[in-house]
């Protein structure tokens, strides 16, 4: 409806608008999520994240075993935004993890999962088959641990293998989160959207360093770790409108968001939800209602009453 | 350019001082860390080694802080062994602060715990009546005794010495010493800083009785702004809902006392 004509409707007219949006099968009563690797590895954890306004939780990328990750630093933060991290994966396991979110009634969870091979996959999905879950998210896209993510992500024959096993092995609705790597991340978009993949997240943090003048020395154990925060939110609503330009594909936007403004252009640039992590270090939780609040505005100003209607408009112009 | 208090500021080691035979002091100059408030802390980088949470030592000369490490962990060793001269990287300084009551207060440090507890006594009024007790296992590894009293010079005091094996001071743990003076006094505020154990004693009885009581907590930590995860305590975050906790809101917490999560993540039994 024209803005114009909107706002001259005499209240009664005007219908409430709902954050309620769906990521293909995915059904969220908010549209702004936790990212993975962010506060992501307690049950409690996660239900205080809920109830701060977060419309589902992505868990810290799991893998088969547990790892301890990288020592410290393993964190940096950029001066003028951002962080460059190389946690190194450091996760419980698929196995240990499953057990601590058993009692989950509440919250939607999104077990994110990291490997190398189909059956990396497949035997982590089977451990939680007693858990209550929204959808599995396979991280193509950790920039700074060898063998996996990225890894992975720049080989589209190796994402197909990995996606078609995992597809034939649940029903439960499947997210591949890309990123930046070597090759054109738009291959494993096509890869992953040929093998049934249900949504794509977009993207994973940029790989990066910090350097210290003093010491003249990387600062991170590992060196290298990636970017994330403001500095890489153009860059990541590029690649989401470049994906939802080329594809039909349910897209969640992740990287720098911060504001709701910012969260807005993700939808607007062609994603149903986004995820955010960097902006807690910032803003702390408060940061998903504050975004929830503004949309809520947003879409009362321009006269939008499902988030859904939105998807994708900066396309049009 | 303003400084960013998240990044570290590389700072030279001046002055080294052991305290026992595996807890020593390092110092060095930094004007925010002199200034930090009692129960916040710094991530100190060991260039090329590793990095960890440190609760800020104060030093009376101004424009000075120290950190007192014990060697313990791969990072707490190489903290350790840093020389006179050498570089440390410190950021922040992050987390909260003890909620210092006025009158009769009650202290109990174990430890490198002891160090918030310093801070805390630089604070107290004179008016106060302040009653701290060191725990220790033995007489070897009590320090800043000299230090509290010498901070304390112008209270009612009294510093009180536990060792296990009764080498120094009273014989005993230092949670029997606790029970008698909290059935014994009606104590304004109790604050705790050391090993879980003890602190989970020292919340439990004063919590009983009814009275305030605050700790400051330590668990893994990576980011110390609220980022990665590392620390949490059931659904609290001890870099940034922390370091200091209220009893009342500790006795609620299922992880108190009983678990703290290793690197990767996996609770583990205290
Ligand atoms: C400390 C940290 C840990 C992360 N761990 C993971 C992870 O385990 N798996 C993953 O897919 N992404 C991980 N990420 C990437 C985030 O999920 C997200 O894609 C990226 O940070 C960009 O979003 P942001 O700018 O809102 O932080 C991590 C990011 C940070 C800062
Ligand atoms: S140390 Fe990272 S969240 Fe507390």
């Amino acid at each position: 409806m024209n803005q114009l004509l909107y706002s001259k409707l005499p209240i009664f007219f005007k219908v409430n608008p709902s954050l309620i949006t769906s990521v293909g099968k995915i059904c969220l009563d908010r549209p702004v999520m936790l990212a993975s690797g962010i506060l992501g590895i307690s049950l409690d954890v996660f239900n205080r994240l809920y109830r701060s306004g977060a419309g589902a939780v992505v868990t810290k990328s799991l893998s088969t075993e547990p790892w301890d990750g990288y020592p410290n630093p393993t964190i940096f933060s950029v001066d003028g935004g951002g962080w460059i991290n190389a946690v190194g994966l450091s996760n419980p396991g698929a196995q240990n993890f499953a057990k601590m979110i058993e009692s989950n009634v509440d919250v939607p969870i999104i077990v994110s999962l990291v490997g190398s091979i189909p059956e990396d996959f497949e035997s982590m999905i089977m451990q939680f088959k007693n858990c209550k879950i929204t959808a599995f998210e396979l991280n193509l896209s950790c920039p700074h641990v060898a063998k996996v993510g990225l890894e992975v992500g720049d080989d589209p024959e190796l994402v197909k293998k990995i996606i078609s096993a995992v597809k034939t092995s649940t029903n439960i609705p499947i997210i591949a989160k890309v990123g930046l790597g070597t090759s054109n991340y738009l291959n494993t978009v096509n890869a992953a959207i040929d093998s049934g993949i249900d949504a794509i997240t977009a993207i994973n943090t940029v790989r990066a360093i910090a350097i210290d003048v003093e010491t003249q020395r990387p600062i991170l154990s590992n060196k290298f770790g990636g970017l994330s925060g403001t500095p890489i939110k153009p860059i990541a609503l590029r690649c989401v409108y470049e994906i939802s330009s080329k594809y039909d594909i349910p897209i969640i936007g992740c990287g720098g968001i911060s504001t709701w403004e910012d969260a807005v252009e993700f939808i607007l640039a062609g994603s149903s939800a986004v995820q955010l992590g960097s902006a807690i270090g910032s803003n702390w939780i408060h940061v998903f209602n504050d975004i929830n609040h503004g949309i809520l505005e947003y879409m009362k100003r321009k006269g939008y009453s499902k988030i859904d209607e939105m998807v994708g408009l900066a396309k049009k112009s | 350019m303003q400084r960013n208090h998240n990044h570290p500021k590389i700072c030279i080691v001046e002055k080294v001082i052991d305290e026992t035979p595996t807890v020593r002091t390092l110092i060095f100059s930094d004007d925010v860390m002199h200034n930090v408030l009692p129960g916040q802390f710094a991530m100190v980088w060991i260039p090329g080694l590793n990095e960890l949470p440190m609760s800020v030592m104060v030093s009376k000369e101004s424009g000075k802080a120290a950190f007192t490490v014990r060697k313990h962990g791969l990072a707490s060793t190489g903290l350790y062994n840093v020389q006179v001269g050498q570089q440390i990287g410190v950021r922040g300084p992050y987390g909260n602060s003890f909620d210092l009551k006025q009158g009769k207060l009650l202290l109990v440090g174990g430890g490198t715990g002891l160090v918030p507890m310093m801070r805390l006594l630089t604070f107290v009024k004179p008016t106060d009546d302040v009653t701290l007790v060191i725990g220790a296992k033995s007489k070897n590894e009590v320090f800043f005794e000299e230090l509290a009293n010498d901070l304390l010079k112008n209270n009612v005091h009294r510093v009180i010495i536990t060792t296990d094996d009764g080498s120094y001071g009273e014989k005993g743990f230092v949670t029997n010493t606790i029970e008698k003076l909290v059935n014994e006094n009606r104590f304004d505020g109790i604050y705790t800083c050391g090993p879980e154990i003890m602190m989970y004693k020292t919340v439990q009885l004063a919590h009983s009785k009814g009275l305030f009581v605050q700790a400051s907590l330590e668990r893994t930590m990576k980011c110390g702004v609220g980022i990665c995860g590392s620390c949490c305590i059931g659904e609290d975050l001890v870099c940034k809902d922390g370091t200091v906790f209220d009893g009342d809101h500790l006795m609620s917490n299922h992880e108190f006392g009983s678990f703290h999560r290793n690197k990767a993540g996996i609770l583990e039994n205290y």
